[in-house]
C-alpha cells in the first residue's frame, strides 16, 4: 500500500459544490489540513497546480472491471489504473462477474482485491436478481451489510414487471437503491444498432428507442407505486430525457445517469461497420444527443457514468452480431465531456464527482467540498490540455476506445487517492 | 510544346497499302483462305482500307477485329481499356490470318493478338501486315508487310491515320 | 489504396456504368470457342464463404478461372468455425498464403469492410448479410440492359421488387444500381418485411403493380421467415405475394420476370418460369460469370482503366 503523501497543492483554483476560488492546500495523512494562499511548503512536498483546476475526485457509477472472470478484457488492479488516470477517486463496480456479484463472497474478494491494489476506492454493486437471471432476488440486506449500496441486472434489464415491484418494495426499506438497465428484451432481439435510416440503409437488425423508453416509464411508475428509489442507467434517448424530467418534477425518488459517447457519438459511425461502436444501449441521432445533452444541463440527468466496458481485440475482430458490445470510458470521460458540453465547471464536476457520489452512497468520503478534515480525494485538471487517444498508452487491458482521433479539450493531471498520490503528471505511479 | 513532324501524306499511306495489298496476294498465290483482322484499336480502319484494295485488285476478303486487352502481358502495370471487341467473321481453323496493325514498335501487342487469335481456332498461318515499323523490338516479332520503316526514338510518338503519319516529340515530363 | 467492390453506393456512378462495360466485353469472351483469358495469371483469389452458398461460389470461381487466375476456396458454415479463432485470424492467415482478392460472403453485414481492414488485398462482397449482394446487381442491370437493347440509361423504366425487402441484400444492392441508372422502383411487401424506414415507394397490393412495371423481381420468400410472427404461417403469404397463373398472365409482354435464384417453388414462385417467355432467370446466372470476371478484372488485372 503506498504511502500517504504529505504535499502543498499551490497555485491551483478550487473547485466543488460550494463555489470556485484560488487557494493552495495543504494535505497530510490522507486529510485536508489546511487551506488558504501562499501556504508555505515547509517538509511537505510542494505540488505546482498553476493554471489547473483542483476538484474532488471524480465517481463512477458505472464501471465493469471484468474480474472475478474476464481477465483477458480487465483487472481490477488494471482498471483501477485506468479510473485513476481518468479523475477517479471512486468507481461503482458492476456486477455482471463471473461469478456474478449477487453474493457476500464475491463482493467481499472485489473489495478487498480494490483495497490491495490501493489505486482506487472500488466499491462492488450487487445484483437484483441471482445470477442475473431475472426470476430469484439477491439477498439485498446481506449484501448491504457489507457496504453495497446499488443494485442492478446490468447488462440486461428485469424483464418481469411483477419481480421488479417486489425487489423495489423489498429493498425499499433497507436504504438501497436499484439501478435499471432499460432493454425491453423482446423488442432488441439481434438488434446491433439503433433502429432508424440508418440501420434500414446498411441492412443491420435495430433496436428501436421505444425498448429503453418502455421500461424507463415503467421503473418510473414502479418507484411512484412503491415510494422506493430508482436510478436510471445509461439514458440514450430523447423521450427517456423527457420521461424523467417529469418524473423529478412530479417529486419522484428518480435519478439518472449518460455516458461520455451517448454524447458524442452518433448512428451513423455504425456506417463503417466497426464493432467499436457497438454498444448497449446503441449511439443514437444526433437529435437524441442534444436531448441527452439538455438533460445533462439542466440537471434532469443528474450524472456521467462512463459504462467502462472492456473488451480484447479478440472479442470485437469478430462480425457486428457476434462482437460484444461496449467502450471503454474511464480514461477519456473528462476529456470527451469537456469537448461536448456546454457548461460551467462546476456544473460539469458536479455530474462527474459530487453528484454521482451521493447516488452511490459515498458521498462521506467522495465528492466531498474542499475543506479542512475532508478525506482528500482529489482530482487535479489541466483545463486547457488538446490531447488525442494513444490507445497504446492506456492503462486499461484493452483497447476498445471509440475516440481515437478525436480532439479532447481537459486532462487529468494528477490524482490524490485519501492523501495518496496515485497519478502524477498523467502518469500512474503504481 | 511538342513538336510534331509530318512524314507521310495521305497520297503516301494510300500508296503504301495498295503496295502492301499487292504484297499480300503475291505471297499468298491469290486471296484464298486469307482473312485480315484488324487489331483494336489501331489497325481497325488500315484493315478496312487493305480489304477494299485488295478487293478492287483481286477478290474480296473477310475483314474482321481483334481485341487484345485481355491477353496483354502488361496487365497491372498499364491501364486497358478493353471496350471494343474481337468480331471473326469466319472460322479461323485452317485460314491464314493477316494481322493488321498501324505500328508495329515493341511487339507485344502482336504477340498477345497471336495469343488471343488461337483463342478462335489454330490458323494454318499467320501473316503481320503494319503500316509503319519504328523499331525498337523487345520481343522475336517480325512484320511480312511493312508500309514504311521509321526509325524513332522512345521519347517520341507516332500518329498515324489515313491522313498521314505524324511524329511528335513528347514534352518531357517532371 | 486499394480497390474493392463491396457496395454498389460504394463503387458510385462512374464505376457503375464502366462494369457495366466491362460485363459486355466479358460477355463477348464467354461466346468464343475459347472462353478463357490469361488476363488474371499469376493472381490468387480466395472464396471466403462463411455461408453455404453452392451457386455464387461456383459462379465466382468459375469468373475467376476464366480469367486464368488461380483459385482456392475456404467454405465454412458458421456454426463449424472454431469460436477461438477469430475472424481476424481467418483472413490474416489465408492472407500470408498470397491471396490478391478476397470473395466474401458472410450472414453478417459489414464483414467485406471489417476483412478490409486485416489484408492488403481487394476484397469482393459475394453478399453480406441483408446489406449488399452488389455482383448480383451488376449482372441483374446487365441482363436488364441486354434483354431490353437498352445501354446504361434506365430512365422511365419501372421496377417492382417483390418479396422480403428487410432481410435482402439483393433488394438493397439490386434498388441501388436501378436507382443510379434512373429507373424508377417500388417495393412490394408487407409492412413486416419492410425496412424501418425507406426511401423508395413501398405499396402491400401487387396486383396494383404487375401489369404496370417494366421488370418483375422476385425475391426468395425463406420458410423460417414465417415461424417467428414476420408473416402468418399458411397460404397468406403466397395468396398476397407470390407470382401465381394469375399475375403471370397480367405480365405485359415485354415485360421481364426476374429472380436471383434459388426459387422456392410454392411459395413465392407457383409457376414454371421456364415456361415463361418473360423470364430472365437462366440469362441471370450466364450473365453472372460475365459481371464476375468483370469486377475480377478491374480489381486485378486492369491497373486502372484509361479514359
Amino acid at each position: 500500500m503506498m504511502q500517504q503523501h504529505n504535499m502543498v497543492l499551490a497555485g491551483g483554483t478550487v473547485i466543488d459544490e460550494t463555489g470556485e476560488r484560488r487557494a493552495d492546500i495543504r494535505v497530510r495523512e490522507g486529510t485536508i489540513a489546511e487551506i488558504g494562499s501562499d501556504l508555505s511548503v515547509g517538509d511537505d512536498e510542494l505540488v505546482d497546480v498553476a493554471g489547473c483546476i483542483v476538484a474532488p475526485g471524480f465517481v463512477d457509477l458505472h464501471t465493469h472491471l471484468r474480474e472475478p472472470g474476464m481477465p483477458e478484457a480487465e483487472t481490477i488492479e488494471t482498471g483501477s489504473r485506468a479510473a485513476a488516470l481518468g479523475g477517479y477517486t471512486a468507481v461503482v463496480a458492476m456486477p455482471n462477474t463471473d461469478p456474478t456479484q449477487d453474493c457476500v463472497e464475491v463482493v467481499e474478494f472485489v473489495s478487498k482485491r480494490g483495497r490491495e491494489v490501493g489505486l482506487c476506492d472500488v466499491r462492488p454493486s450487487g445484483s437484483i436478481t441471482i445470477g442475473r437471471a431475472g426470476t430469484q432476488l439477491t439477498p439485498f440486506a446481506d449484501l448491504a451489510a457489507v457496504g453495497v449500496h446499488l443494485f442492478t441486472d446490468d447488462g440486461s434489464g428485469v424483464q418481469d414487471e411483477g419481480l421488479m415491484r417486489r425487489a423495489l418494495e423489498y429493498s425499499g426499506e433497507l436504504g438501497v437503491v436499484l439501478a435499471q438497465h432499460c432493454e425491453v428484451a423482446s423488442l432488441t432481439k439481434g438488434a446491433v444498432m439503433h433502429e432508424g435510416e440508418c440501420c434500414s440503409h446498411l441492412g443491420l437488425p435495430g433496436w428501436p428507442a421505444l425498448a429503453e423508453e418502455l421500461m424507463v416509464h415503467r421503473d418510473i411508475e414502479l418507484s411512484r407505486l412503491t415510494g422506493s428509489p430508482v436510478h436510471l442507467l445509461h439514458l440514450s434517448t430523447a423521450r427517456s430525457v423527457e420521461l424523467v424530467r417529469a418524473a423529478k418534477s412530479d417529486g419522484l425518488r428518480v435519478t439518472a445517469e449518460a455516458t461520455p459517447h451517448h454524447i458524442s457519438l452518433n448512428d451513423e459511425r455504425l456506417a463503417s461497420f466497426d464493432t467499436g461502436f457497438k454498444v448497449n444501449p446503441p449511439l443514437r441521432t444526433m437529435a437524441d444527443i442534444e436531448e441527452v445533452k439538455g438533460g445533462l444541463l439542466d440537471g434532469t440527468i443528474d450524472a456521467i457514468a462512463t459504462d467502462h466496458a472492456p473488451h480484447p481485440p479478440v472479442a470485437k475482430d469478430r462480425p457486428l452480431d457476434e462482437a460484444p458490445p461496449g467502450m471503454l470510458g474511464l480514461e477519456t470521460a473528462l476529456g470527451v465531456a469537456r469537448s461536448h458540453l456546454d457548461c460551467s465547471w462546476q456544473h460539469l464536476l458536479g455530474a462527474m464527482s459530487w453528484r454521482p457520489a451521493k447516488i452511490a452512497g459515498i458521498d462521506d468520503r467522495h465528492g466531498r467540498p474542499i475543506a479542512v478534515g475532508e478525506p482528500a480525494n482529489l482530482a487535479v485538471i489541466d483545463p486547457d490540455s488538446q490531447w488525442e487517444v494513444d490507445p497504446s498508452a492506456l492503462a486499461s487491458r484493452s483497447r476498445n476506445t471509440p475516440f481515437i482521433g478525436m480532439g479532447l479539450t481537459a486532462r487529468v493531471r494528477h490524482t490524490v487517492n485519501e492523501g495518496r498520490i496515485v497519478v502524477r503528471d498523467g502518469k500512474a505511479t503504481a | 510544346m511538342s513538336h510534331r513532324k509530318q512524314v507521310l501524306g495521305p497520297d503516301d499511306v494510300r500508296r503504301a497499302v495498295t503496295r502492301m495489298a499487292h504484297e499480300v496476294i503475291e505471297r499468298n498465290r491469290g486471296v484464298d483462305g486469307v482473312v485480315l483482322l484488324g487489331m483494336q484499336r489501331g489497325g481497325v480502319w488500315l484493315a478496312q482500307l487493305l480489304g477494299s484494295e485488295i478487293a478492287r485488285i483481286a477478290a474480296p476478303v473477310p475483314i474482321g477485329t481483334v481485341d487484345v486487352s485481355l491477353h496483354r502481358d502488361d496487365i497491372g502495370l498499364r491501364p486497358v481499356s478493353p471496350g471494343t471487341s474481337s468480331d471473326v467473321p469466319v472460322e479461323v481453323q485452317g485460314a491464314t490470318v493477316v494481322l493488321v496493325d498501324d505500328v508495329l514498335y515493341t511487339g507485344r501487342t502482336v504477340r498477345a493478338a497471336l495469343d488471343a487469335v488461337s483463342d478462335f481456332g489454330r490458323p494454318q498461318a499467320i501473316q503481320l501486315a503494319v503500316l509503319i515499323d519504328r523499331g525498337h523490338r523487345e520481343l522475336p516479332i517480325r512484320p511480312d508487310f511493312i508500309g514504311k520503316n521509321l526509325p524513332t526514338s522512345s521519347d517520341e510518338e507516332v500518329d498515324v491515320t489515313p491522313d498521314g503519319v505524324i511524329i511528335i516529340e513528347s514534352e518531357v515530363s517532371t | 489504396m486499394t480497390l474493392h467492390f463491396r457496395s454498389i453506393e460504394e463503387a458510385g456512378t462512374e464505376r457503375i456504368h464502366r462494369l457495366l462495360d466491362l460485363t459486355e466485353h466479358m460477355a463477348a469472351v464467354g461466346r468464343r470457342p475459347n472462353p478463357k483469358v490469361p488476363a488474371l495469371r499469376g493472381k490468387t483469389v480466395c472464396n471466403l464463404f462463411f455461408e453455404d452458398s453452392t451457386r455464387t461460389r461456383m459462379s465466382f470461381d468459375l469468373a475467376a478461372k476464366r480469367l486464368s487466375a488461380d483459385t482456392m476456396t475456404l467454405a465454412v458454415s458458421s456454426s463449424s468455425v472454431n469460436k477461438g479463432e477469430s475472424l481476424r485470424d481467418t483472413v490474416e492467415t489465408l492472407d500470408a498464403m498470397g491471396v490478391d482478392a478476397f470473395v466474401v460472403r458472410h450472414r453478417m453485414s459489414g464483414v467485406p469492410w471489417q476483412v478490409a481492414g486485416w489484408t492488403p488485398a481487394s476484397v469482393i462482397n459475394a453478399g453480406d448479410g441483408w446489406h449488399a449482394h452488389p455482383t448480383q446487381a451488376l449482372l441483374d442491370a446487365y441482363t436488364i440492359r441486354q434483354r431490353r437493347g437498352i445501354a446504361n440509361d434506365f430512365s422511365g423504366l419501372k421496377v417492382a421488387v417483390v418479396g422480403d425487402i428487410r432481410h435482402s441484400r439483393v433488394a438493397r444492392s439490386t434498388t441501388d444500381i436501378l436507382q443510379l441508372l434512373g429507373a424508377e422502383v417500388v417495393h412490394v411487401a408487407p409492412r413486416t418485411l419492410l425496412p424501418p424506414t425507406s426511401d423508395v415507394a413501398t405499396t402491400s397490393n401487387f396486383d396494383d403493380v404487375v401489369g404496370d412495371v417494366d421488370v418483375v423481381y422476385m425475391l426468395r420468400m425463406q420458410r423460417e421467415r414465417m415461424g417467428v410472427g414476420l408473416v402468418p404461417d399458411g397460404g397468406e403469404y403466397s395468396r398476397r405475394f407470390a407470382l401465381d397463373e394469375r399475375r403471370a398472365s397480367a405480365l405485359r409482354p415485354d415485360a421481364l420476370l426476374m429472380h436471383p435464384g434459388p426459387m422456392n417453388r410454392g411459395i413465392e414462385m407457383m409457376v414454371d418460369p421456364t415456361e415463361l417467355p418473360q423470364s430472365t432467370i437462366l440469362d441471370q446466372v450466364t450473365n453472372g460469370i460475365a459481371a464476375r470476371m468483370a469486377v475480377l478484372f478491374e480489381l486485378l488485372g486492369s491497373g486502372g482503366i484509361e479514359e
